[in-house]
């Protein structure tokens, strides 16, 4: 099953290959974006504000600016007004939505346009010197006087200000539902659930921080940058520069992480390039660790209200999750957390809801799954909380209300293996072996719990452009302004030219990243594959037909007369099927044409499929904790996961996505937490030593399966995505597993030893039946 | 980062007249934390005295029986010494239960007994603190405060001491072994740190410029059977919500001896003589780990967010005893 690198004939798709890629990485040979060379490159360090809300009185810079090695000193006084925001304002914009309405900059950014200060570490000042220690020190020189007011930072005091979103999530789902009708389901129910569950604000914290360099030659300029969208970068500089797009190229060839953080345009990206303009040399920006909390977008806070009715035998006959999440007083951004939930059961009535609190704290972002990963940890919660008051396993709950539709939409699915997921995870998990009484199995002194939930992704795909070149030398190069974020981009395209034209993947070179190369969506959603894969697919196939038409048409091949799908391409080889031996390579076939190189540009972009089914990825996800009896600590012991995710290019990086999801979940579960001080807006564990994700002593065995899915509707590639779908469902497996283990149900993640132990005193060494605030069930 | 000058002292004489020069200097041992927090502009010297070279690296018995540690000897060196983990088993276990490999090769012995508090407050110059700048008041008092201390805390300061080395080192009664300009003095490690009172920005006893050269530890044959217990949010790498380092003299069943120190929960690495005496003269057994638990949580002070360390402390230094009870090193 595993060779490492597979020759093309057999296919390599669908095989475990090695990253293309993972000798530069591992050879540090791969150049990340502060790690470009440039003559004359100058350093930029952001000053950033102490308060969480006010005016700026005054700015003190003459110190920095005698500080030795610095260049220039932009602050509100002295930076240029942008014409484009001054526009914008004058037009009474107002920016609303999560792609930033007709906002030029995209994103409500601080591009130092006026004095207002609206979190704690918005940028307000750009020192620029000769060297980046030169830049840092004279950034602490700066002084700053506020006229500071009140800020609202808590979303607890702030929920009664919620008020109701409006805009379209997403560009195309409502903001809120309603079928059936919720208060008969209501009615007509034995046993309700009716719970509030929610998440904290937490920040991405992707191994290389967002980093820009922008260079300018006359009115052209170009950034290298660390960014999920090199066109996106490219239409916010040239909208807020008031430049044509054509004068704007960015360039991303390795990203170090991104999980979403980086697939918007933040401050610093426009700032590099007005500073570059306005010290005339090229200036490099590298976000602080600190500085990645804040600026550059978060997860936020929500508040999720989750109603539940059944009927004694399972049947939902009510559903209802109203969700309310913070975002900045800068911007409108939703997490999108009831999506999922309008999809996921089929009960006649639900109703769902998304609701926005105002903060003074940066603007969320998409983080890994946003929407899905928290709300399927209220929904999925609620579902363990039904099982258990019902008093049936959460998997035949789950079986008894499966969707066999999109029941939102009437549809059918494209594909859904979720009846497979349950019971291939359940087999494999050893779910038989629990007892459902909570606090009823133990492993020496330590409490062991099982916990169960759904996961599930939507399969987005967007419109996508690439380039297949066949080369004279036999060699195939693939243009596509798509991202390497890591998760194996360039591999995976790689695999799809080389089955899709017959040469081994050595002989692929595909291109990334770069406003040169056609457009490519952002890289997020989970659709790199289901969109770029598509249309390196197909640009493949179309110069594999060319070369093809050549060869059969040429008088001087071995394969001149042959019909098209006779001919057979193996390992760079054309031949016909029926007669290997008479046959001849690329090489010589194209040195008799001149020597000129096949190119074949493809547009891929979703059709009519998409409005006669509907399309997402689905998987169950098991867990097993260890719960310190006195102590409350939580370890996840094992986890494994099962997934219908279309087909799977390459084994070996779809396991890495999945084992990445699956651990983020953990930390999203046990860990993952910004402390924001409620008085001042501050964010108290800006850093890694302090700021918990998961250390390898915290990701256990983690087992990751495919379910074998053919989709032929999803796209030309039959593939999902898989970014994401890993990290959905996690953290309701482990709360599920938690109240299992120790008869305590968190609500609110995550979840810490403060959060049980105290409650798990209360019953302590007492007996599992007492143990349970729930009622428990026969074991 | 301010500038600073950096200088490479060959001996401790020339370390001391180079510090005894320039009162902004500071000694680079490991630097795991000296430099974290410069990188912060917490820490603002003019001066880096390099120690790294002294010939303080050497782990040796002495006439006595006492084992002295020089101050340069590694964390992971010590951790894995034989006569430590012989020995003093919680030294070894609460070394290593710190910080992450790639740190513990770096942080030096006398370089951890001065490790600073982790308090995000004192680490962020944009909000007051009395630790870094005497007078702005204490932010962590009524802020984020879930990680703070409720043992030897002040209203000008909750800081917890970060150290688990320390915690150990408490209980075994070490000594601080220094040079200073007044030459060679012995510092029980009781009184090397000071609780935080009305003036947290002095941490410990030591004069300006003075250098710790070595740690001693007396001979205390009971304490082979001991333990360090650390809770903690997550599996490694991170601070102690709570610790304990315990070692008990049993005979036959009733305590004849013990040593109890707690970490995570105080301003200081913290000896608890009140647990110690609770053990004294008792059976074994778990009424007697709660009855010392309860003394050595007597005097806490909870704070917004970090109540629950009050109990967590307690019931992890009865998780130590009872395991060292039942797993006799």
């Amino acid at each position: 099953m595993t060779a490492p690198h597979a020759e093309g004939t057999a296919g390599v798709v669908g095989t475990p290959i090695n990253r293309v890629d993972g000798m530069l990485k591992i050879t540090g040979a791969a150049r990340y974006t502060a790690e470009i060379p440039l003559e004359g490159l100058l350093h930029a360090v952001m000053v950033t504000s102490t308060i969480a809300r006010g005016e700026i009185e005054e700015i003190d810079t003459s110190a920095a600016e005698m500080s030795a090695g610095v260049i220039r000193v932009m602050t509100p006084d002295n930076t240029p007004k942008l014409e484009s925001l001054e526009k914008y304002q004058r037009e009474g914009g107002k920016g609303t939505g999560g792609s930033g309405g007709g906002r030029p900059t995209g994103r409500a950014l601080s591009l130092f346009q006026d004095k207002r200060v609206e979190y704690n570490g918005q940028p307000i000042a750009l020192v620029i010197a000769d060297s980046f220690e030169a830049a840092t020190h004279a950034a602490s020189l700066v002084r700053v006087k506020y006229r500071a007011e009140t800020p609202t930072i808590e979303m607890a005091s702030a929920l009664p200000s919620a008020y109701p979103y409006t805009q379209k999530v997403l560009g195309r789902e409502p903001p809120a539902t309603r079928r059936g009708d919720l208060a008969a389901g209501l009615a007509a129910a034995d046993v309700r659930v009716d719970e509030a569950y929610t998440t904290p604000m937490e920040n991405h914290n992707p191994m290389e921080m967002h980093a820009t360099i922008a260079a300018w030659d006359g009115d052209h300029v170009t950034l290298w940058d660390s960014t999920q969208n090199v066109y996106g970068v490219r239409g916010t500089i040239a909208k807020s520069l008031s430049i044509p797009p054509e004068n704007v190229r960015v360039i991303s060839h390795f990203i170090g992480g991104a999980f979403g953080s980086k697939g918007s345009a933040w401050s610093h990206v426009v700032l590099a390039a007005m500073a570059a303009r306005e010290v005339g040399r090229p200036v490099k920006i590298v976000v602080t660790r600190r500085q990645m909390f804040g600026p550059v977008g978060g997860r936020p806070h929500t508040v999720q209200q989750v109603t539940l009715g059944a009927t004694r035998d399972g049947t939902l006959t009510a559903l209802r999750h109203d969700s309310t999440s913070s975002t900045s007083t800068l911007e409108e951004w939703l997490e999108s957390c009831v999506l999922a939930t309008r999809i996921l059961y089929d009960c006649p009535n639900e109703e769902t809801s998304h609701s926005l609190v105002r903060l003074n704290v940066g603007t969320p972002t998409y983080m890994r799954a946003p929407g899905e990963a928290t709300g399927l940890f209220a929904l999925e919660s609620a579902m363990d909380e039904l099982a258990y008051a019902l008093e049936m396993d959460p998997i035949a709950l789950r079986l008894k209300n499966y969707a066999e539709a999109d029941p939102e939409s009437g549809k059918p699915w494209s594909s859904k293996s979720l009846r497979e997921c349950y019971q291939w995870g359940a087999e494999h998990f050893g779910w038989s072996r629990r007892t459902p009484t909570p606090r009823s199995m133990r492993e020496g002194d330590e409490l062991v719990g099982y916990g169960m939930a759904t996961a599930t992704y939507p399969a987005n795909r967007m419109p996508a452009s690439a380039v297949a070149c066949i080369l004279p030398d036999g060699h195939v190069t693939i243009k596509a302004a798509s991202h390497e974020l890591g998760t194996g981009t360039y591999t995976v395209l790689a695999q799809l030219a080389a089955d899709a034209i017959g040469v081994p993947v050595e002989r692929i070179e595909v291109q990334l990243g770069d406003t040169d190369l056609p457009q490519n969506p952002i890289s997020a959603g989970s659709m790199t594959v289901t969109s770029t894969g598509s249309a390196v697919h197909l640009a493949a196939m179309a110069a594999r037909d060319k070369l093809v038409q050549l060869a059969v048409s040429d008088p001087e091949s071995p394969l001149h007369g042959a019909r098209h799908e006779e001919v057979e391409i193996i390992d760079g080889r054309l031949t016909r099927r029926a007669n290997a031996p008479r046959g001849e390579t690329i090489q010589s076939l194209l040195a008799r044409h001149g020597g000129a190189p096949i190119e074949e540009k493809a547009d891929a972009k979703p059709g009519d499929e998409r409005q006669q089914y509907s399309m997402h990825a689905f998987g169950a996800v098991f867990v097993e904790v260890r719960v310190d009896p006195e102590l409350g600590t939580v370890r996840v012991a094992r986890a494994l996961g099962t997934y219908g995710v279309g087909r799977v290019l390459n084994p070996k990086t779809a396991r890495n996505q999945l084992m990445g999801g699956i651990t983020f979940g953990i930390g999203m579960a046990l860990m993952e937490h910004t402390r924001v001080d409620a008085r001042n807006g501050r964010y108290v564990n800006a850093d890694i030593a302090e700021y918990h994700i998961p250390v390898h002593a915290d990701v256990p065995s983690i087992e990751v399966l495919f379910v074998d899915e053919q989709d032929p509707h999803v796209d030309p590639i039959g593939a999902k995505g898989i970014g994401e779908i890993g990290m959905t469902g996690v953290a309701a497996a482990i709360a599920n597993a938690v109240f299992h283990a120790t008869g305590v149900r968190v609500r609110e993640l995550p979840i810490t030893l403060d959060k049980l132990f105290p409650e798990m005193s209360i019953h302590s060494s007492n007996s599992p039946r007492q143990a349970s605030p729930s009622r428990g069930f026969g074991s | 980062m301010h500038p600073f000058s950096f200088t490479t002292a060959e001996t401790a004489a020339v370390a001391l007249r180079l510090a005894a020069e320039d009162p902004r200097a500071r000694y680079l041992a490991g630097g795991t934390t000296l430099v974290d927090l410069m990188k912060l502009e917490v820490e603002r010297p003019t001066q880096l005295i390099d120690i790294t070279a002294l010939p303080l690296t050497e782990v040796t018995t002495l006439p006595n029986g006492a084992l002295r540690v020089g101050a340069m000897v590694r964390n992971s060196d010590l951790a894995h010494n034989e006569d430590v983990r012989r020995r003093y088993p919680m030294l070894s276990q609460a070394l290593l239960a710190g910080a992450s490999g790639q740190l513990r090769n770096m942080a030096t012995t006398g370089g951890n007994l001065l490790q600073r508090t982790r308090c995000p407050y004192f680490r962020d110059t944009a909000m007051p603190c009395n630790k870094r700048e005497p007078g702005t008041g204490c932010s962590a008092l009524h802020g984020e405060n879930r990680g703070h201390a409720v043992l030897g805390t002040s209203e000008a300061c909750i800081a917890t001491h970060p150290s688990d080395m320390a915690v150990a080192l408490v209980a075994l009664d070490a000594a601080v072994r220094t040079a200073g300009p007044q030459g060679e003095r012995v510092i029980p490690i009781a009184e090397l740190h000071r609780l935080p009172g009305g003036h947290p920005e002095i941490e410990t006893t030591l004069a300006p410029g003075e250098l710790i050269t070595a740690v001693e530890i007396p001979a205390l044959p009971f304490a082979a059977r001991s333990l360090y217990v650390k809770v903690r949010d997550r599996a490694s790498y991170a601070f102690a919500l709570a610790s304990a380092a315990v070692a008990v003299d049993l005979d036959k069943g009733v305590v004849r001896d013990a040593r109890v120190a707690l970490g995570g929960v105080g301003t200081v690495p913290w000896r608890s003589r009140a647990a110690e005496d609770a053990l004294h003269g008792k059976p074994a057994g778990a009424a007697t780990y709660r009855a010392a638990a309860e003394a050595a949580l007597a005097g806490a002070v909870p704070r917004e967010h970090n109540a629950f360390k009050i109990e967590l402390a307690r019931r992890t230094l009865v998780r130590a005893l009872t395991r060292l009870e039942a797993n006799p090193a």
